[in-house]
């Protein structure tokens, strides 16, 4: 088992003959991800790496019964690419698009309120169900099946985690870039709460960053419904106030959002913190042997 | 992105928002122009891009023309926190009778945008949410409706019990949402809000602060940036399409992605080094980009050590090692390289530099270290 995407994953990309869409399509699609329909509005009738082009994201789910979407939309058009995507009534959207708006992401969890569909991202590196299904940028091959969660608010950390527990021997049922923005579609909380009801994950990697409280709101709730041990790295405690790292959603305020709050919320609730991400591996390798 | 107090003022009058009569200053004896204009006394304010410009001696009120000319010569020029005021802004000093606080802001965690009111103004409303939450009145907006009127009126009779400044409140609340929504604000904020000796409203201070991620849709605002006031190398490493932050150390980091960049200035600290830089070239990083990337961390006479740490997933080892190639070659390196790269085309990568004099480390913790040991 995983959590979000699998081997049942049909996937539509939108923006499928871009530079970025094209060639992630042949990537993922080497994973093993049935990549089932593309979208470009124009485009209708091509092929990209043999997968058929549609020109709305409507048809495509239509033709082909595509149930999770990813977009390779540059930020201006990325947003009516996600309400695109809502409408036409795929479960799972995943966005990789880096510099939406904040104020465009607030209306886009508005509307999806009441509908049956999850946002991941903006600014997501994707996700990965180890031996199933890649839906995103992450390079597949530091990727083995197994008991490991890994949950993350950047990209290459995320690859720099996860290639320490693949090399110590462990495997990950499923890793989720949840992205560096400040407001998006899946927090922390929410993907903590699909493993915990994932009987293929064990243990859980939390990897957060300075900026905002998702990871102390995270810890709390970890204290009171977690049922597998967590683990966490925070990354930015060099980082100076007021000043972006980067991420949209990488920044002190003031003095609110430190990564040593962070880590002090993290212990308090019973998270085991590594200092460097060597030493996440080595904390989770210990816990499962 | 930060604006200064009279750029904010000029964008609240544009969107009808009371402010005080005035106008910006370079020189003395602009302020004293300015001065005639909107009456003495007036008030001389510093506009440097920091708090704490009134304990700092940076803003007086000057009631004759010899404290005009006074203040005007001791501000210009003064040094607030490090920078240096080359402008200020004069206006109509007001006879306050009240003072509160009107702020609006994107809650990441809620994930709306809320207004803040509370009726203690020139506060810190950080200070205020940790010490006092209860004492700030919070309105989330529902952005498909926008700011519906009960709710502004909401805002006003909170803060006011007589009904007309209240109304007036409730106003200034549905403007200052407008303002914030239609230019992509992350902070608007009227701290204080007064209420004049003839019962007026109007805003005595402004700050306004953009979401960089908006800035594409509104070049006006994005004109509005005081390129004086910031990092020469972070401005250049923008319009370079790299995020480079300054920091006190002497190892430059030069990283892929933000998250990692972090990882790498703490783990240089960890080891016992001091981080020069946040570096992040970015995704799909060209030759070009890396080559940029060496040629801003050069300017910084601090860096001794540079530590290249790249985790291949879309950006490429052999682009990364082909842009140190070409920057040893365009550029004068005397500072030694530690490079740790892994992941896509790791192999063809340490190919192009196995010649070029470089450090190699299999680790992110081993180059840290090496880069920590070549400091001496």
């Amino acid at each position: 088992m995983s959590i979000l995407v699998n081997n049942d994953t049909k996937l539509v990309v939108q923006g499928i003959t871009g530079r970025d869409g094209s060639f992630h399509t042949g990537q993922m699609l080497k994973y093993g991800t049935k990549v089932v329909a593309g979208v470009t509005p124009g485009k209708g009738g091509q092929k990209v790496e043999g997968v058929p082009v549609f020109n709305s994201v409507e048809q495509a789910v239509k033709k082909t019964g595509a149930n999770t979407a990813i977009l390779f939309v540059p930020a201006k058009f990325s947003v009516g690419a996600v309400y695109e995507a809502i409408d036409a009534g795929v479960k799972l959207i995943v966005c990789i698009s880096e510099g939406i708006p904040t104020i465009d992401m607030i209306k886009i969890m508005a509307y999806l309120e009441d509908k049956d569909c999850r946002l991941v991202g903006p600014n997501s590196p994707g996700i990965v169900s180890s031996g199933q299904a890649k839906v995103g940028i992450l390079p597949g091959h530091i990727f083995k099946p197994g008991r490991v969660g890994v949950i993350s608010r950047s990209g290459t950390l995320t690859y720099e985690i996860v290639d320490h527990i693949t090399k110590s021997g462990l495997g990950q049922s499923t890793c989720i870039g949840i992205g560096g923005d400040p407001v998006i579609g899946t927090k922390f909380i929410d993907c903590l709460d699909l493993f915990n009801q994932d009987g293929a994950t064990e243990a859980v990697v939390v990897v957060g960053e300075i900026g905002g409280r998702d990871e102390q709101d995270a810890a709390q709730w970890v204290k009171k419904n977690m049922k597998k041990p967590v683990f966490g790295f925070i990354a930015g405690k060099t980082a100076p106030a007021d000043k972006r790292m980067g991420h949209a959603g990488a920044i002190i305020s003031g003095t609110a959002g430190t990564a040593a709050e962070k880590i002090e919320v993290f212990k308090k609730c019973g998270i085991e913190v590594g200092e460097t991400p060597a030493e996440v591996a080595g904390l989770v390798k210990r816990a499962l042997s | 992105m930060k604006v200064h107090e009279y750029q904010a003022k000029e964008v609240f009058g544009k969107y009808g928002i009371p402010i005080p009569k005035g106008r910006v200053a370079k020189s003395v004896d602009e302020v004293i122009a300015i001065s005639k204009e909107v009456g003495i006394p007036c008030v001389i304010k510093s506009q440097v891009h920091v708090g704490g410009r009134g304990k700092a001696g940076g803003i007086k009120i000057a009631k004759n023309e010899q404290e005009v000319k006074e203040y005007a010569e001791k501000i210009l020029g003064m040094e607030i926190k490090g920078l240096i005021v080359k402008k200020v802004l004069v206006a109509s000093a007001i006879d306050i009778a009240n003072e509160a606080y009107l702020g609006i802001i994107n809650d990441r965690t809620v994930q709306k945008t809320v207004v803040m009111a509370c009726k203690e103004g020139g506060v810190e409303i950080e200070e205020v949410a940790k010490k006092k939450p209860e004492a700030i009145h919070k309105v989330y907006v529902d952005p498909l409706v926008g700011m519906l009127p009960h709710k502004a009126r909401e805002v006003g009779f909170f803060l006011y019990e007589d009904v007309k400044t209240a109304f007036a409140c409730a106003q200034i609340t549905e403007k200052l949402y407008k303002l914030f929504v239609e230019l992509d604000s992350s902070l608007a904020e009227i701290n204080p809000l007064v209420v004049t000796t003839d019962g007026d409203l109007i805003a005595l201070d402004a700050k306004l602060n953009f979401d960089d991620n908006g800035l594409y849709r509104h070049p006006d605002v994005e004109s509005l940036r005081d390129r004086e006031s910031e990092d020469e190398n972070e401005l250049l490493a923008r319009e370079q399409d790299l995020s480079y932050v300054s920091l006190s150390g002497n190892i430059g980091c030069v990283v892929n992605g933000a998250g990692l960049a972090m990882a790498t200035m703490d783990l240089v600290k960890h080891f016992g080094g001091e981080p020069a830089n946040f570096l992040d070239i970015g995704g799909s990083s060209s030759p070009e980009k890396v080559k940029n990337a060496l040629s801003i961390l050069l300017k910084d006479p601090n860096v001794k050590v540079i530590f290249f740490n790249i985790f291949g997933g879309i950006t490429r080892c052999d682009d990364v090692a082909n842009g140190i190639i070409q920057a040893k070659k365009e550029l004068t390196i005397k500072q030694p390289i530690v490079a740790r790269l892994t992941g896509t085309n790791e192999d063809k990568g340490m190919e192009i530099l196995r010649e070029a004099g470089l450090i190699f480390a299999q680790t992110m913790d081993e180059g840290a270290k090496k880069a920590i040991e070549l400091l001496g």
